[in-house]
């Protein structure tokens, strides 16, 4: 199945013969597992597990907490709290629910930020990273769906800005908004198909996963130095790979460990603590919260939806130039969508041959500067729309469309590349080699 | 294999045809229930119009209640309210329409044609921010009048809204809308 020259599954016995003739599905689990992979990967390249654990944690809890849970918004608000005290070890699932959905979007974060530190969405890998960009709305989509479900204030005034970001497309929004709720309001309707896409959704990003794990496993994973696997001969790639299993599976679980005794740690003693008070009080139409927050994980992005109100000019502008199609409601969900969609467009905005942020000296700045920017949004967007904030917020969502739409082009053009190894050994030997005394010179050549 | 003599087309392309175009027509026809039972259903459309007592709303102040799913403010306004919101140039309005099911659309955003009643004394409202559909606080934002009487503010993305409820300062597009409402005696208010 991959590219890259590896020993393949011959089976053996007869009744694996038998098997292998009918349904070559140890074959694939084989070529699967013992897929060659660059042996300088860093911890960087452990969020791949932790996501697939993340995932797999949220089905198998979600599955067992619809068994107790009631979509209808009289019983919502109370059949959590049953989950709470009344089911046995309900408390436990619920958190571990809820902070699993905080831990799939830190590994998602982290694995985002790997991708484009390292260059992995660049060719020949952009239909992994598309794939990674669908799986990451879906994510989005769900974590959004599911938080409505407690039916408490913060869903409530959740669901309805949300859905309200939809009634802002011209002609058309308000009947999208209301086939959406299914209503002229959010409403029993809207929490009963949140339920049933809540339930449906992970299976989706399942079956995306797949898609996104054979998708790097034809191209190869990408390595820190972005240079490639040698596929000239089966010796030369074994020279730079190692096999995904067991050195891979076990680098990945031991990280995965580490990560889950801070995730129990806040499960077990501050499980509310990346959570709003105000959800704990039961839905109620004729009051808004004085604060509506999202979620920390979509504070950057309700950040950029913030930053252009009316008196922008980019706003006033696009205002003028559609004839007042778009406005700065509009234009703020344009921006919000965009700013994802900008991402997901990295593969063909980014100009540089050169793979790997590790041999790029001036986009390094531009990047740390990225996930510094990232940060400052996702602090604006927890702070209200008064004083400095505002400002703040567009400085922050300019930086984040110009990083992509202005530096990432014209840095392929400006910026004068560091050496690259000639191959992953090269990197090897260099960083982990035994005799290597002078670490840090990247054109070492070995002596073999 | 190849039919790519007979230009007059064969039994094997009408078959390919035929079977396409009802593949085609067979999924329309299957995933337009399945669109279609997202929208509202029949019990949803039904409530249409409520009857509202206001003998308990004093002079500066306000009642909400639900209509559609929605608050409705109701707001017995100050005379030092309707000052303000009848001393405002239309040219200061970002939204110059008066957002008002009652009268005709290109209605300009005076007081006079957003109040229930020719004095101005009642105001009734949408209680839904015009930006993302929060509901803004009464009393409250930078277009109060006589130290906090007045105003709205949504705290949601800090739209203002004045003493008429039209919108002044924020990201919020339009006034908040006056819904189809009358008086059907002294007392009582009919919404819808």
């Amino acid at each position: 199945m991959s590219g890259i020259p590896h020993d393949h599954y011959e089976p053996s016995t007869g009744g694996e013969k038998w098997l292998h003739k009918r349904l070559p599905i140890v074959g694939l689990m084989y070529d699967t597992l013992m897929l060659p992979t660059p042996k300088n990967l860093n911890w960087m390249w452990i969020w791949g597990i932790v996501l697939t654990f993340c995932l797999a944690l949220q089905i198998i809890t979600g599955v067992v907490l619809a068994m107790h849970y009631t979509p209808h918004v009289d019983q919502a608000f109370a059949s959590i709290e049953h989950i709470m005290r009344n089911v046995n070890g309900g408390a436990m699932l619920r958190y571990l629910h809820m902070n699993g959905a905080s831990l799939f979007f830190v590994a998602v974060y982290a694995h985002i930020f790997r991708g484009l530190y390292y260059g992995s969405y660049k060719a020949p890998r952009e239909i992994t990273w598309i794939i990674g960009m669908l799986i990451y709305l879906l994510m989005m989509g769900t974590a959004f769906m599911g938080y409505v479900l407690p039916w408490g204030q913060m869903s409530f005034w959740g669901a309805t800005v949300i859905t309200g970001l939809f009634g802002a497309i011209p002609f058309v929004g308000e009947s999208i908004q209301t086939w959406l709720l299914g209503g002229p309001a959010v409403d029993n309707a809207t929490l009963n198909r949140f339920f049933s896409l809540h339930y449906l959704m992970p299976f989706i990003i399942a079956g995306l996963v797949i898609v996104h794990i054979w998708a790097f496993h034809t191209t190869g994973n990408n390595n820190p130095t972005g240079v490639e696997v040698r596929r000239t001969s089966k010796a030369d790639a074994e020279k730079d790979t190692l096999p995904f299993w067991p050195y891979f599976v076990i680098k990945d679980l031991f990280a995965l460990a580490v990560i889950l005794v801070v995730f129990f740690a806040v499960v077990g003693f501050m499980p509310n603590y990346l959570g709003h008070p105000d959800n704990y009080i039961e839905a109620n139409p004729l009051v808004t919260p004085a604060h509506i927050v999202p979620e920390w994980y979509f504070l950057p992005f309700y950040a950029i939806l913030r930053a252009f109100d009316s008196e922008v000019w980019v706003v006033i502008a696009a205002n003028f130039l559609t004839g007042g199609i778009v406005d700065a409601k509009f234009f703020g969900v344009l921006a919000m969508f965009g700013s994802i969609a900008v991402m997901a467009l990295a593969p063909w905005l980014d100009t540089s041959s050169v793979r790997s942020g590790r041999y790029r000296p001036m986009f390094k700045w531009w990047f740390w500067l990225f996930v510094v920017n990232f940060f400052v949004l996702m602090w604006v967007g927890a702070m209200p729309a008064e004083g400095i904030y505002p400002y703040i917020a567009l400085i922050g969502s300019t930086y984040w469309f110009a990083y992509f739409l202005v530096i990432l082009p014209l840095l392929g053009v400006l910026e004068k590349p560091l050496p690259q190894p000639d191959t992953i050994e090269d990197d090897y030997k260099t960083n982990y080699g035994k005799s290597s005394t002078n670490a840090g010179a990247p054109a070492a050549t070995p002596a073999e | 294999m190849s039919n790519a003599e007979h230009h007059e087309g064969t039994r094997r392309d009408f078959l390919y045809y035929a079977t396409a175009g009802a593949g085609a027509v067979a999924t329309g026809a299957a995933v337009w229930p399945l669109v279609n039972q997202m929208n509202p259903s029949a019990d949803v459309l039904a409530l249409s119009s409520i009857r509202v007592d206001v003998s308990g709303v004093s002079e500066g102040s306000q009642i909400t209640v639900k209509w559609l799913g929605k608050p409705v403010f109701i707001r017995r306004r100050t005379p030092v309210e309707i000052e303000a919101a009848r001393n405002v140039d239309l040219s200061d309005l970002p939204d110059q329409v008066a957002r008002n099911a009652n009268i005709e659309e290109s209605a300009d955003a005076t007081d006079e044609n957003r109040a229930l009643d020719e004095t101005g004394e009642w105001l009734v409202q949408m209680g839904v921010c015009t930006h993302l559909g929060c509901v803004p606080l009464g009393n409250a934002g930078d277009y109060t009048v006589d130290s906090g009487v007045g105003g709205w503010f949504c705290p949601c993305h800090g739209s203002h809204y004045d003493t008429s409820g039209r919108i002044r300062k924020g990201p919020a597009p339009e006034n908040l809308p006056v819904p189809p409402a009358e008086f059907v005696d002294e007392t009582t208010i009919l919404l819808g």
